[in-house]
This record gives structure tokens, C-alpha cells and sequence, in this order.
């Protein structure tokens, strides 16, 4: 079948894709930020000597790692209205999202706290901080730096994962490269442009997390 | 709670259908993506720079698109090129391409941590390397490449929830039906999410007692 590449339909709504990339890349923040606490909280509970603690982090784990987050985003958009809580889509997106990478990145932190060597622990602990100020400023700083790796790696899957928003409308770049594809019929170029701008953001990421990798030595 | 019971019982064949597509797709997409991330994952860790060239390539795009910008491209390209793909078979293709590069590129991180003096030892006794991957190399890999592998079936499985988007009558299209019929959101949505859980706990389940059964060397 004949089909002669123009790109000048993609380049013509180029501004809209990459609006959408910034609402990408908005939402990932967003929901890593609020992920990364939730991580903590739960990967702190992970490796605490209560059981019940460590029950409920492995629940919220095992729980949210198994659900597709397409199943969560619409619970989140069509669902808890239901219930009486309306978020509208950048809400209930960010919420899903966030609940979502909370869990990947309590596993990712958990792995971080077991990193850090016992005898800088005891260390601490027999210098006299108590057992709060052990963990926020020993533990914590050595943990981050160990997970940071994982944590730029979860922050991209999280990135990607924001094109799940375009099943909700929420126009950010897969939504709008649909539009594009079904509104110019370009449709290699169209998909060719998005997936390109989605590699290059996750290059250009994982650099900079890289820069940040070697300004911080590993403990 | 009784009203929605007997709203399952109505909708049980639809979304029994649909559960049998959704492991369907994430069979075939397992079977086929392992088969092509064997070649890749071969390619990568052995062969010369201008042959693995087109693998990585092929590797790092798949790797750096999201998964719906995959379905996407397979559901609309196709019809320009020619071929005439149904929405299963584009969503099953997508599904595949993402699961070879991903299995491509955790059996060549199994291959190269393979210690060097297997495949020495291998060589000095007179193994062709065809022989040297098959009764040395692979069936090392394999083992500590199982892990990773069972999750990229979990993986599958949640990411063949996306092909409802192209209207792939899979378990949460047709819990997305139901709920378009008897407006019960949150129990239909809280249901299928059971679903998708108890079936990929199971999976998770069965690759640990594999993982004791093969056992770690």
C-alpha cells in the first residue's frame, strides 16, 4: 500500500505533545513525591520488630502490585464518587499513581534500610541517640543515597505509566497523540513523534538522576 | 450486598469470557515474548557490535515507550500498512514486543553474570557454542532469569488490562459493561480487582515453589 511519510501534521501540534509530556511529567512528580512518603512510612513499618506493622506493609504491597493501575485509576475517577469523595482527574490520577509507586517504592526502600551495615546502627545507638534520631539521621541519609538508583528507575516506570491517564481524558501525551492520530490519519508519524519524546524523556532523566548519582558517593 | 450478587450471577458469563481472554492474551503474549527474548537476550550478551546493534535498539525502544503507547502504535499502524489486525490480535502483538525485549534483556543480564570459567570449560572440552548455550549456558541462565520472568508475567497480566482501551473484550472491558448496565461502580471495579489479584498472587505463588523445586545452584 502506498503511504509516503509528512510529519508536517505531528510538527504542526507539536506544542500540544509536549504540553502533554509537561502534564506527564507533572503527574509522576506529583505522585512519586507523595509515593516516596508513603514508601517510607511502609518500609520503615517493613523492617519494624512489631508484626502487626510489618503485616500491614506487606499487605499495602502485595495488594497494590498486583492490580493493574488501570484498575485503580478508574476506581479512583468512577468508583469513589460513588461513596461521596469527588476528585476530579488530575486528583484521582495523581491519588492512583501515588498510591501505586508507594508500594514499588516500599520495596525499593526496604531494600535500602537492609543496605545500611549494622555496625552504624550500634554506632549510633551507643554515641547516645535515641532510637528516633538514629533513624533520621543516620539510617534515612545512607538508605536514600543506597535506593536513589532504584528510586530514578521507579520514578521513570511512574513517568511511563502516566500515559494511563489518557483512559480518563486527562491530556497529557498519549491522549493528545491519539487525538492527533485520529485527527490527521498520520498515524506512523504520529505514534513514531510520541514514542520518540517519551525516550528522550526518559534519557534525558535518567541522566540528570545519573549527575545526581555521582554528585552524592555511595555510602 | 445481595442486589450486586445477583448482578454477578447475571454477568457471570461475560466476565468469565473475559477472564479467559485476559489469561489467553497473557499466555500467548508470555509464550511468544520468551521465545523472541530468548533470541534477544542471546544476541545481547553474545553477539558482535553490528549485530547487536538492531537488538539494543529494538531493546531500549521498547523499554523506554509505555506500554498503551505500544497497544496504540499496534491497534493504528497495522491498518496503513496493509495488514488488517484485529483489536485482540494488535493488543496481543504489542503485548509480545514488550514482554521479548524485557525477557531479552534480563536473560542477557542472567548470561553475563554467568562466572567466565563455565564457558571456558565448556570450550576446552570441545563444545560448539550452539552446544556450549544449550547444555551449558541457558539452562543456567534460566534458573536465576525464573524470578524476574514470573514477574514479567504479573507484569502481563495487569498490562493486559490497558487493552480495554481498544475495546479488547478482556476482564475489565466487560466489568466496564456491567457497570455501564447496572451502575454499580465501586462493587464491580472492587471485583474484578479481586480477580486480578487472586490471579496473580497464584502466579506469584507458583513461581516460588518453582524457584524451590529448580533450586539455586
Amino acid at each position: 500500500m502506498e503511504y509516503s511519510l509528512h510529519f508536517g501534521a505531528v510538527w504542526a501540534s507539536f506544542d500540544r505533545l509536549l504540553s502533554g509530556l509537561a502534564i506527564g511529567l507533572a503527574l509522576a512528580v506529583v505522585a512519586v513525591a507523595i509515593g516516596t512518603v508513603l514508601g517510607l512510612l511502609a518500609a520503615f513499618a517493613a523492617v519494624s520488630p512489631y508484626r502487626p506493622l510489618r503485616s500491614l506493609a506487606g499487605l499495602y504491597v502485595a495488594l497494590i502490585r498486583n492490580l493493574p493501575l488501570l484498575v485503580l485509576v478508574l476506581l479512583a475517577y468512577f468508583a469513589l464518587p460513588q461513596i461521596g469523595i469527588a476528585l476530579d482527574k488530575y486528583q484521582s490520577f495523581a491519588g492512583a499513581l501515588a498510591l501505586y509507586s508507594g508500594a514499588y517504592l516500599t520495596e525499593v526502600f526496604r531494600a535500602g534500610l537492609l543496605s545500611v551495615p549494622k555496625g552504624v546502627i550500634e554506632a549510633a545507638r551507643s554515641i547516645g541517640l535515641t532510637r528516633l534520631q538514629t533513624n533520621v539521621s543516620v539510617v534515612a541519609p545512607i538508605m536514600l543515597r543506597n535506593a536513589l538508583p532504584s528510586l530514578g528507575n521507579t520514578f521513570i516506570g511512574m513517568f511511563k505509566d502516566s500515559s494511563i491517564a489518557a483512559a480518563i481524558a486527562v491530556p497529557e501525551l498519549t491522549f493528545e497523540a491519539r487525538k492527533i492520530n485520529v485527527d490527521t490519519f498520520r498515524v506512523i508519524e504520529t505514534w513514531t513523534v510520541a514514542s520518540g519524546l517519551y525516550i528522550a524523556a526518559c534519557v534525558v532523566i535518567a541522566a540528570l538522576l545519573r549527575g545526581l548519582e555521582r554528585r552524592f558517593p555511595k555510602f | 450486598m445481595q442486589a450486586f450478587l445477583d448482578q454477578l450471577w447475571i454477568a457471570r458469563w461475560p466476565l468469565w469470557d473475559g477472564l479467559l481472554l485476559t489469561a489467553g492474551i497473557a499466555a500467548a503474549a508470555i509464550a511468544f515474548g520468551t521465545l523472541l527474548g530468548g533470541i534477544v537476550g542471546v544476541q545481547l550478551a553474545y553477539a558482535p557490535w553490528w549485530l547487536r546493534l538492531p537488538f539494543r535498539l529494538y531493546v531500549d525502544i521498547m523499554r523506554g515507550t509505555p506500554v498503551l503507547v505500544l497497544i496504540l502504535a499496534a491497534f493504528y499502524i497495522p491498518a496503513v500498512a496493509g495488514l488488517s489486525l484485529g483489536p485482540t490480535e494488535a493488543g496481543t502483538l504489542a503485548l509480545t514486543l514488550f514482554a521479548g525485549a524485557h525477557i531479552g534483556e534480563l536473560l542477557r543480564g542472567s548470561l553475563q553474570a554467568i562466572p567466565p570459567g563455565q564457558a571456558e570449560a565448556g570450550r576446552s572440552i570441545g563444545l560448539t557454542f550452539p552446544q556450549l548455550l544449550a547444555y551449558v549456558l541457558l539452562p543456567q541462565a534460566a534458573r536465576s532469569a525464573l524470578p524476574p520472568w514470573i514477574n514479567t508475567g504479573v507484569e502481563l497480566i495487569k498490562g493486559s488490562s490497558l487493552l480495554s482501551i481498544i475495546g479488547v473484550g478482556e476482564l475489565l472491558l466487560r466489568t466496564q459493561e456491567v457497570i455501564g448496565r447496572t451502575f454499580m461502580t465501586i462493587q464491580f471495579y472492587i471485583f474484578a480487582g479481586i480477580v486480578y489479584l487472586v490471579i496473580n498472587i497464584a502466579l506469584d505463588q507458583l513461581g516460588k515453589s518453582l524457584e524451590r523445586r529448580v533450586g539455586q545452584h
